[in-house]
């Protein structure tokens, strides 16, 4: 465990034809995405840190406490380990309204919730169902009430379990923004399972990654962003830092600064000042050599070639540095051999399609 | 022991008929509290014990009733087991009591309360049960915060069952508790008796109550667990 982890856990489950053995440090603060295929343990992960799973064994430790020992003998049950758990189907009560269900949890909490019962209702926008019954409410309020319920239950960890993908696109673009916000103000760790590399590069500030009921890669998302070997080649891009600079309301785009130029994202990313990062994909990069002329492409950067990955597919990774910032333009290997591309050439790069991905940045 | 005078109304076989109720009411309360724990052992029980157990509860829906008063008569008498145990506590005997009738009733009624609880607590989903032990709830606290309110038609339902299946009780009451007026004298006992004496009149008034009361129960009973939708 090292010195800046929040907690960690080794556990191994053996169920015939599936068996988890895999172990990570969490840190102490943002979110951690349990990233990986369906079917790869990510579930029985959360379901082992919560204490739902009495057959694993293995170590859970977090924040300052042991949850599970089993070679000493420990295991804290599920009802005396302070997780807030966010089911994928959401659980609520069937016999409670929205504030009973939400009551479930406080008067049970043995710690201080971060915020009261009110200040959860307006985090999460859940203030106007309170009289409600869990059948009245609609996929995306569900999860938003069940978030509220984990919350002032008091937690010292907060488990999501893949808790928009039961949702229709509409509804996940709806909530998105109440786990921004939720993101930006939490103070315990979070960890999101997922199988989704949408969201857990809009999410996440760290990953880890399963596969087959083991871990095969940990670190910042950024990081495992641009190693293809995580998300494949089509998936994996860069993270980028930019300071906002304005917000234009006629052209509803905000302008920003990063260490390779200036850059405009369409809608609203933040006050003048705020730090933002933003994810930018490999295949949204393309490369020329001539200076920018007039194109509906608005970002064109200058950079710098400073290496090519080929590994033999239709498609090259080319490697660019603007500023101090790495960008990877994934482009076939036709304009490859066409464009000429040697390390040190200063290229321009298109960007095409640059995302804000919200969270305090580390 | 059962006095129906006083505030109680006075008409042909009004004394059996309270007697009936009265005996009906503590059947039902004691087996709604004593089936609870059985009933939830039955539900989420996985060990061997499990399913002979679930047949023996079951036992009362298939056996005779005579069978049943017979083995009973010989357990409850002042020679059985259970009977003796009494006398020794109590000074008095089983057979032939309203206390004997109360404890051979709660055998004979006991599936009808058991099987709803039981159909009632599987259906409380281990998702929910879960949820509540990650909110902080302790199994005792999840039994009570969680299942018994998840379980009330389980509950109503087992209810009206146990309370109308030991109204209509005949060969066991027969068997163990006689026709001893005020304390075994029950309703069906007493039709029976009335008709023997070709006392139609008489034998009409209880027949009729019974007859509507167990109208009005599976009315009620249809009525607790029609589908959600239509409430």
């Amino acid at each position: 465990m090292s010195a800046d982890s929040y907690g960690s856990c080794r556990l191994r489950l053996d169920r015939g034809d599936f068996s988890l053995d895999a172990g990570f440090d969490l840190p102490p603060h943002g979110i951690t995405g349990l990233f990986g295929p369906s079917g790869c343990g990510k579930t029985t992960v959360l379901r082992c840190l919560a204490g739902l799973e009495r057959s694993a064994a293995g170590v859970v430790r977090m924040g300052g406490e042991v949850w599970q020992d089993s070679e000493r003998g420990v295991f804290v049950p599920a009802h005396r380990r302070a997780v807030g758990y966010v089911f994928q189907h959401a659980r609520l009560f069937p016999h409670l309204d929205v504030g009973g269900n939400i009551d479930y949890g406080r008067r049970r909490a043995d710690g201080k919730p971060q915020f009261d019962r009110d200040e959860t209702c307006e985090l999460l926008g859940i203030g106007s169902l309170l009289e409600r019954r869990p059948g009245q409410l609609s996929g995306g309020e569900r999860q938003r009430v069940a978030i509220a319920r984990a919350l002032l239950r008091g937690p010292r960890l907060l488990l999501l379990d893949e808790p928009i993908t039961a949702l229709d696109t509409d509804s996940r673009r709806r909530i998105l923004p109440f786990l921004d916000r939720l993101h930006a103000v939490l103070r315990i760790p979070v960890l999101y399972v997922s199988h989704s590399i949408e969201e857990v590069t809009h999410l996440c500030d760290h990953l880890v990654v399963m596969k087959g009921g083991q871990v095969s890669q940990t670190g910042s998302t950024g990081q495992l962003l641009s190693n293809p070997d995580v998300f494949g080649e089509a998936e994996s891009g860069v993270l980028l830092e930019a300071t906002v600079d304005r917000y234009d309301a006629k052209e509803q785009a905000s302008w920003m600064q990063f260490s390779g130029g200036t850059l405009i994202v369409p809608g609203f990313s933040g006050d003048p000042g705020s730090i933002v990062r933003l994810r930018l994909l490999a295949r949204d990069v393309s490369i020329s050599l001539e200076p920018p002329g007039t194109s509906s492409i608005v970002n064109q950067v200058k950079a710098t070639v400073t290496g090519v990955t080929d590994s033999g597919e239709p498609h090259v990774q080319i490697h660019l540095e603007a500023g101090h910032s790495r960008i990877i333009a994934r482009i076939t290997r036709l304009s490859f051999n066409r464009l000429a591309l040697k390390n040190g050439q200063v290229v321009w790069a298109h960007l095409k399609g640059v995302a804000v991905k919200p969270g305090p940045v580390a | 022991m059962i006095d129906s005078g006083g505030w109680l109304p006075h008409f042909p076989g009004a004394g059996p008929l309270w007697l009936t109720i009265r005996l009906a009411a503590v059947t039902t309360v004691i087996l709604v509290v004593a089936g609870t724990p059985l009933a939830w052992w039955l539900s989420r029980g996985r060990g061997a014990w499990r399913t002979p157990i679930e047949a023996i509860v079951a036992m009362p829906i298939v056996l005779p009733p005579t069978v049943m008063g017979f083995y009973l008569l010989i357990l409850l008498g002042p020679a059985g087991p259970l009977g003796r145990f009494w006398v020794t506590l109590t000074g008095d005997a089983l057979s032939f009591s309203f206390s004997g009738l109360v404890i051979a009733s709660c055998v004979y009624s006991l599936p009808f309360v058991v099987q709803p609880l039981q159909n009632a607590f599987q259906s409380v989903g281990e998702a929910s049960l879960e949820a509540a032990a990650t909110l902080g709830a302790s199994p005792l606290d999840r039994f009570f915060s969680v299942v018994i309110p998840q379980s009330v038609r389980g509950y109503l339902t087992a209810a009206v069952m146990g309370f109308a299946h030991t109204l209509g009780e005949f060969g066991v009451v027969l068997m163990v508790g006689g026709n001893i007026p005020g304390e075994t004298r029950v309703i069906s006992i007493a039709i029976y008796d009335h008709v023997e004496a070709l006392d139609y009149g008489k034998a009409h008034v209880l027949s009729a109550i019974l007859l509507v009361f167990a109208f009005l129960s599976l009315l009620m009973l249809y009525f607790i667990n029609r589908p959600r939708h239509e409430r």
